[in-house]
C-alpha cells in the first residue's frame, strides 16, 4: 500500500514509506519519543539519503471524503500546491490507515497537546492528532477541512507545536455557483497567511489575449471565461489595484483606443481624450487615479498620463522625436515609472520619475551586444522589474534587480516573452512556445519550478490579477 | 413440214439476234424539255440571292458587333486605367527586419503614388504600418507606426499635402501572409496603401 505515496522529495518519499513500513510493523506500540527522533527512522529499513526539510516546510492534507468536500479539497491542495510554499505531502490509502484517529489522542501526547493548541482556538474546536506521527512524516503542517452543517470549517495544525493555529470557518457558495472556487480559493490562501504569516495568491486571476479577445482564468487553470465585449480586436489588458476593474486598447476606426472595463458588471467606458491617436499599453497607477499609456503620432511614441478618476488632465511625459517611448509600468509605490524606450537605437528598459523627470537607462546592455528588450513590468514588492530581451533571435524573459541594477535571464528553452507578476512577487505567468505552440506558463522564481496554466495554442498578453479580496464572512 | 420449222427456226434465230443487237445499242436520250431549264435557272438566281442577303446581314451584324466590341473595349481600357492607377496607388512597399526605412527599390513606388496623387487632387488615402511576428507585439505597434510615418514623410516631401495621408498602425496583428519563414516575415512587414475618399474617376497622371 506504501507504493501509491507521493512525495514531492523522492527522498521524503523514500523515507515515508520507510517509516510507514516500520509505523505498521510496531503499531500502536510506537512511541511519541520514538517518532520524534529520526533516529527511530533508522531501525526500519536503512535508506542512504536522510531527507532534509529544508526551506519549504511540509504540509499533509489530512484525509477525509465524503461531506461533498472533495472538490473543495481537491482545490485546496492544488492551490497549496501551486503557490510553491510547501512540500505537499499525499497520505496512502486515505482513511484506511487511520492515520488521522481522534481516538489516538490518549496514547501520551497530553502535555504538548495542552499547548498553543488550545488557546489558539478557544480550546472547543480541538481536533488532536497525532503530532508526533506527522512531525516523522515530514509535516510541519497539517490542514483538515471539515464540514458543520452549511459551514466548512477548516483547520491548521502546526505540528511542531502540536497544536491548532488557526480554524477558519467559511459559507462556501455551492459547486457550481459561480462565486465557488474563488471563495475556495480564498480559503487556501486564509490557510497559507495561517501557516506563514503571508498570503497566498490563489484567489488570482489572470486576464489574457486570444484571437484579439480578452478572457480570464483563474490562477489554477480553471474557469475560463471572456471577457470582452465586442468583436473588435484588442491588446495589451492591465489590471486596476483593486481587481475590480481593468484597462485594455482596442482598435478601432484605424486608431487604439483605451477602454476602462468592470470585471463584475462588463460595462466599460472609453478613457476620455482617446480614439484621436493610436493609443496602447495602459497601466494603472498603485492608487487607481492615473493612466500612463503610449500614444503613436506623426512624432512617434510618446507616454502620457490622464486622470481616470476626474477624466482630466492630460499630460505628456516624454518627447521621443527621433525614439519611441512605450510599455509604461508604475513602481508600487507610484513614484517611478519604467518604461520602453528605443533612444539607445534598440528598444531597451529605461525609468524615469512618475511626473516624466529624470529619464535614465534601468537595465544595463552592451550597446551593440545586447538584443532589443521589451515589455516590463514591475514587481509588486518593487524589488525587481521583469521584462525579455532578444537573444539569439528568439526571446527570454529576464528579471531586473531594481536595487543593484542588475539582470539575470529566468528562461532559456524555446520563446519566452510578456512576463507578468503574480502579487506574491515570486511567480511570474509568460507566454511560451516551449510545447510547440505559443500558450501560458507559470514560473516559480524560487524554486524554478514551472507549470502550464493552459493547454491553448495562441494565448499572449497575459496580465496577473492583484489579490482578489471579495472577503466571504469568516470567523477567525 | 420440214420448211416450216426451218422458218419457225430462222423466225427465232432472227428474234435471237433483234434482242441481242436492242441490248447491245440503248435509243439515244431525248433533250431536256424547255420548261424544265427556265426553273433550274430561276432556283440558281435565288439561290444567290439569298446567299447574297445572308452576307449583308452578316456584314451588318458583324459591323454592329465590331462597334459594340469597339465601345466595350473603349469602356474597358478606361476601366483598365483606373484598375491600373488603383494597383500601382496600393502597391505596398516593404521593410528591413525592425527598420522604418524607406527602401532604395521601393522609391519608385512611392514616386508613383506621388504623381497619382497630384493627378487626382481630391484623392486621400489611408496608409496601414504593418510588422512581422518576430517583434514585441506591443513594440510592433510603435514599429508600425514608424513604417506607416516613414511612407507619409516620403510622400509629403514629394510635395503631397499631409493632410490628405491618414497612418495607422497594426504591429503584428493583421498579417498578410501566414508562415513562420523569412519568405512570410518579409512579406508581412509592409505598408499597406488604401483610398479613403476621392477615388470615384480616378485619373492616369
Amino acid at each position: 500500500m506504501t507504493r501509491r505515496t507521493v512525495g514531492r522529495s523522492e527522498g521524503r518519499t523514500v523515507i515515508v514509506t520507510a517509516f510507514l513500513v516500520s509505523l505498521l510493523s510496531f503499531g500502536p506500540t510506537v512511541r511519541q519519543s520514538d517518532c520524534q527522533d529520526t533516529s527511530a527512522i533508522d531501525r526500519g529499513v536503512r535508506i542512504g539519503i536522510i531527507y532534509r526539510p529544508g526551506v519549504r516546510p511540509g504540509l499533509v492534507m489530512l484525509p477525509r471524503t465524503g461531506m461533498g468536500l472533495d472538490s473543495i479539497r481537491t482545490i485546496v491542495a492544488r492551490d497549496l500546491d501551486y503557490s510553491d510554499r510547501f512540500e505537499v505531502i499525499t497520505l496512502p490509502g486515505g482513511d484506511s490507515i487511520r492515520l488521522a484517529t481522534p481516538s489516538a489522542a490518549p496514547r501520551g501526547t497530553g502535555t504538548r497537546r495542552s499547548g498553543s493548541g488550545t488557546t489558539a482556538t478557544g480550546g472547543a474546536q480541538s481536533r488532536t492528532l497525532n503530532y508526533p506521527l506527522y512531525q516523522a512524516l515530514g509535516a510541519d503542517f497539517a490542514l483538515d477541512i471539515t464540514a458543520a452543517g452549511d459551514t466548512t470549517v477548516a483547520t491548521l495544525h502546526d505540528i511542531a507545536a502540536a497544536g491548532i493555529r488557526r480554524t477558519v470557518r467559511v459559507k462556501l457558495p455551492r459547486p457550481g455557483d459561480p462565486d465557488f472556487r474563488q471563495a475556495v480559493h480564498r480559503l487556501a490562501d486564509q490557510a497559507v497567511q495561517a501557516a506563514l504569516g503571508t498570503p497566498g495568491i490563489a484567489a488570482t486571476r489572470i486576464l489574457f489575449v486570444k484571437d484579439g479577445k480578452v478572457y480570464q482564468i483563474d490562477q489554477d487553470g480553471a474557469d475560463q471565461k471572456l471577457v470582452s465585449s465586442t468583436d473588435r480586436q484588442a491588446m495589451s489588458p492591465a489590471w486596476g489595484a483593486d481587481g475590480r476593474h481593468f484597462a485594455y486598447m482596442e482598435f478601432q476606426a484605424g486608431k487604439g483606443w483605451l477602454y476602462l472595463q468592470e470585471m463584475a458588471t462588463g460595462k466599460r467606458t472609453a478613457v476620455s481624450t482617446t480614439g484621436s491617436a493610436l493609443d496602447f499599453t495602459p497601466a494603472f497607477s498603485p492608487d487607481g487615479q492615473t493612466l500612463a499609456f503610449s500614444r503613436a503620432t506623426e512624432e512617434g511614441t510618446d507616454l502620457y498620463t490622464i486622470n481616470v478618476k476626474n477624466n482630466c488632465c492630460l499630460r505628456r511625459l516624454t518627447v521621443g522625436r527621433f525614439s519611441d517611448n512605450l510599455s509604461p509600468t508604475f513602481s508600487p509605490d507610484g513614484q517611478r515609472i519604467a518604461f520602453v524606450s528605443t533612444r539607445p537605437g534598440l528598444p531597451q528598459i529605461y525609468v524615469m520619475a512618475a511626473d516624466g523627470t529624470d529619464q535614465q537607462l534601468f537595465a544595463p546592455f552592451d550597446y551593440g551586444v545586447t538584443g532589443s528588450s521589451n515589455a516590463p513590468e514591475w514587481s509588486p514588492d518593487g524589488q525587481s522589474v521583469a521584462f525579455h530581451r532578444d537573444v539569439a533571435g528568439t526571446l527570454q524573459v529576464f528579471v531586473l534587480d531594481v536595487r543593484t541594477r542588475t539582470v539575470r535571464q529566468l528562461t532559456s528553452v524555446g520563446r519566452n516573452e510578456d512576463p507578468t507578476w503574480a502579487p506574491d512577487s515570486r511567480h511570474l505567468a509568460f507566454v511560451s512556445d516551449r510545447s510547440g505552440y505559443r500558450q501560458l506558463w507559470i514560473i516559480d522564481l524560487d524554486t524554478g519550478r514551472i507549470r502550464p496554466l493552459l493547454q491553448q495554442s495562441g494565448a499572449r498578453l497575459p496580465a496577473w490579477s492583484p489579490r482578489l479580496t471579495e472577503a466571504p464572512s469568516t470567523t477567525p | 413440214m420440214k420448211s416450216v420449222s426451218l422458218l419457225l427456226a430462222l423466225g427465232l434465230g432472227a428474234a435471237v439476234i433483234a434482242a441481242a443487237s436492242c441490248g447491245g445499242n440503248p435509243p439515244p436520250q431525248t433533250p431536256t424539255p424547255a420548261i424544265d431549264t427556265a426553273a433550274e435557272n430561276q432556283r440558281v438566281r435565288d439561290s444567290i440571292a439569298a446567299a447574297e442577303a445572308e452576307r449583308a446581314r452578316q456584314a451588318q451584324a458583324e459591323a454592329e458587333r465590331i462597334a459594340a466590341q469597339r465601345r466595350a473595349d473603349s469602356l474597358a481600357a478606361l476601366a483598365r486605367a483606373g484598375e491600373e492607377v488603383r494597383t500601382t496607388l496600393a502597391a505596398m512597399i516593404h521593410f528591413d527586419l525592425d527598420k522604418s526605412n524607406i527602401r532604395a527599390d521601393d522609391m519608385g513606388v512611392l514616386d508613383q503614388k506621388v504623381a497619382i496623387l497630384q493627378a487626382n487632387p481630391e484623392l486621400k488615402i489611408r496608409i496601414g504600418g504593418h510588422c512581422d511576428e518576430r517583434g514585441s507585439d506591443e513594440y510592433n505597434l510603435a514599429l508600425g507606426n514608424r513604417r506607416a510615418q516613414s511612407a507619409k514623410q516620403y510622400l509629403v516631401s514629394h510635395g503631397i499635402d499631409a493632410s490628405r495621408i491618414e497612418t495607422q498602425s497594426w504591429g503584428e496583428e493583421r498579417p498578410l501572409v501566414d508562415g513562420h519563414d523569412e519568405n512570410a516575415w518579409s512579406q508581412n512587414r509592409r505598408d499597406e496603401f488604401e483610398v479613403t475618399s476621392g477615388g470615384d474617376n480616378i485619373r492616369r497622371p
